[in-house]
């Protein structure tokens, strides 16, 4: 055995990145749950890989087959309803999931320095997904699939002068039709997979070098002992693996009881116009994007046309995604951990995250004057809590930090 | 060659050079694979026009059909709507009722400005049924007076359920609604009266 490692570590360093990124790589001791989701999240992506490929297998991606190949995976093929409804419910969950793991970073100020290159890398991670999502929900080509596709895809038209060359360059076609649905199918089983598994390393290779910050948002390389070791490190392994399986576990659990019990969780996970195969020459009565997607379309249903264009929303709805690259910047607090931020900061979060889950509540109701007017007080609430930042988090008496990890 | 001194100038010239060269040949690479994006001759080919038999189609009555796989209505309008379509309650709650303003590219030159048809075949409409927002297709909500769409207020016309935008029965766009422009008028003819041609215009006669 021992042989066999030394000969494989003359020729990869295998040893050498076990130690660096697990056995060796010292993590603080005061994690709390908050910290299950990172690795929570990368369970997730294998889990879609795998049951994606089996998926692929089946499904067939032509305008004319998409839907019954569909149909087919679920009736026909053994198993086959067990492997689509993971893939589909488990979108869902990888968002809620990723959700609750960029909250983690605005709790605890993970964003902020030197941290801020691995919520840039998170940050496109997000964008990717949402885009792989965005291609994988039109793959079934049901009703919500076809008008979905149609709606986002209008959103580029929208773009002024270029918008609608640009709209037939991307959908191959002078409408949302099988070009579009085998590009997508191609996007969404190589590039955007690609892509992710690319910028997870990348995220992890940067947060490795950095170190992972706490609950108490202190820099525990800061206090090590005589051998170069913090003291309030632990071995990420066995400590934290060990740990995180625990977190599987209950994660699972719950994953089950949705894949099993309620698959399309009363339209939140697969709406129900979508068991409809896609009919162009006419739209659902209702129709909104999955609830990951809805406080951003909320953003864009909020704005009203301008100067004869529905560009400014589309505008609107990009920024409001683009800010969140610049929050490192517009954090000019000293500390870092919810635990020692002023009060007037725990405000501003408590009313972003209600703007956020509102701003999504709405992007699956129907427009009336006031859902209208809702949406755009919690559009202006959602973009304040960024271009207030700077100042809020500069007034404000914070706590004073210990100088080691607490709990 | 006995000096051994490195010209670091030059080199870092050729450097520069080189990596120009070298992005310019990735942009050349790139088309072909950004080409393939476009639509196929084959696409292109799909886009001829369609014909359209009319002499069944009755008032109030709407047909949908896919032109350039989208959906085109032909509909019949009877004469209260056509007065309707005329009538300053209504135009004042347009945002560009004559189609000179925002939408003044929405239709062909030779269709009239209240009904947007071709002329002396004002009843039947002939609209591109998708909505000018973000490319619904609005719902046909021919009865006046819906109570959801405004109850007295509401002459007729289209709803589009995606986001709240309201068309009259010619496919002008109200004013205040999400969409900016009326609804598209497509090219269209009369190869006889009972026969419509969607895709080309109207012989010059």
């Amino acid at each position: 055995m021992k042989n066999k490692q030394s000969w494989i570590d003359q020729r990869f360093p295998l040893t050498k990145v076990f130690n660096e990124h697990l056995a060796e790589y010292y993590t603080p001791r005061n994690f709390n749950l908050w910290y299950f989701f990172g690795g929570l999240a990368m369970l997730m992506l294998g889990m879609q890989l795998v049951t994606g490929i089996f998926l692929t297998m089946h499904y067939k991606p032509d305008s004319a087959y998409a839907f019954a190949s569909v149909e087919y995976i679920m009736r026909d093929v053994e198993w086959g309803w067990l492997i689509r409804y993971l893939h589909s419910a488990g979108a869902s969950a990888f968002f809620i999931v990723i959700y609750l793991h960029m909250y983690r970073a605005l709790l605890y100020g993970s964003y902020k320095g030197p941290r801020e290159l691995i919520w840039i890398l998170g940050m496109v991670l997000y964008v990717a997904l949402m885009a792989e999502a965005f291609f994988g929900y039109v793959l079934p080509w049901g009703q919500m699939s076809f008008w979905g596709a149609q709606v986002i895809i209008s959103l580029f038209g929208s773009v002024p002068v270029i918008g609608p060359d640009l709209l037939v360059w991307l959908l191959g076609d002078y409408a949302v039709g099988d070009a579009a649905l085998n590009r997508f199918f191609s996007l969404h089983v190589i590039a955007l997979p690609l892509i992710l598994v690319v910028l997870v390393f990348l995220h992890i290779v940067a947060l490795h070098a950095v170190g992972s910050n706490n609950p108490d948002g202190i820099e525990i390389k800061k206090n090590k002992d005589k051998d170069g070791i913090p003291k309030d490190g632990i071995p990420f392994h066995p400590y934290y693996t060990v740990k995180d399986i625990m977190g599987v576990v209950a994660f699972l659990w719950l994953l089950c009881a949705v894949v099993f019990y309620a698959p399309a969780l009363n339209g939140y996970f697969l709406e129900h116009a979508n068991f409809i195969e896609a009919n162009p020459l006419k739209t659902p009565e209702h129709i909104a994007p999955l609830w990951y997607l809805t406080p951003f379309y909320s953003v864009l249903r909020a704005i009203p046309p301008m100067f004869g264009s529905q560009f400014p929303g589309v505008l609107a709805m990009g920024a409001a995604i683009v800010i969140l690259f610049a929050l490192p910047w517009l954090d000019r607090s000293p500390v870092k951990s919810i635990r020692y931020r002023s009060p007037i900061y725990k405000w501003a979060l408590g009313v972003f995250v209600i703007s956020f889950i509102m701003l999504g509540w709405l992007g699956v109701q129907p427009v009336t004057p006031l859902n209208a007017l809702l949406a755009r007080v919690f559009t202006a609430l959602y973009f304040a809590f960024f271009i207030l930042m700077p100042w809020y988090t500069s007034i404000g008496k914070t706590k004073e930090v210990p100088e080691r990890v607490t709990g | 060659m006995s000096e051994q001194t490195i010209d670091l100038k030059k080199r870092r010239f050729l450097t520069k050079a080189t990596s120009v060269v070298g992005a310019v040949g990735v942009g050349f690479v790139a088309w072909p694979f950004l080409s393939t994006m476009k639509p196929s001759a084959k696409t292109k080919a799909a886009g001829a026009p369609i014909d359209i038999d009319i002499s069944k189609l009755e008032a109030g009555q709407l047909v949908r059909v896919l032109w350039r796989k989208k959906p085109v209505w032909i509909f019949m309008r009877d004469e209260k709507a056509l007065d309707a379509l005329n009538s300053d309650e209504l135009i004042k709650s347009l945002d560009d009722p004559d189609g000179t303003g925002n939408s003044k590219n929405q239709q062909p030159s030779y269709v009239t400005s209240n009904f947007r048809s071709i002329k002396n075949k004002e009843s039947v409409a002939v609209i591109v049924g998708v909505c000018t927002h973000l490319g619904c297709s609005p719902t046909y909500r021919p009865e006046p007076g819906a109570a959801d769409l405004g109850g007295d207020s509401w002459p007729g016309g289209f709803y589009c359920p995606c986001h709240g935008s309201k068309f009259d029965l010619a496919g002008r766009v109200y004013a205040g609604v999400p969409a900016p422009t009326n609804l598209v008028i497509p090219p269209y003819r009369y190869v006889s009266d009972s026969l419509i041609r969607i895709g080309v215009d109207p012989e010059i006669t």
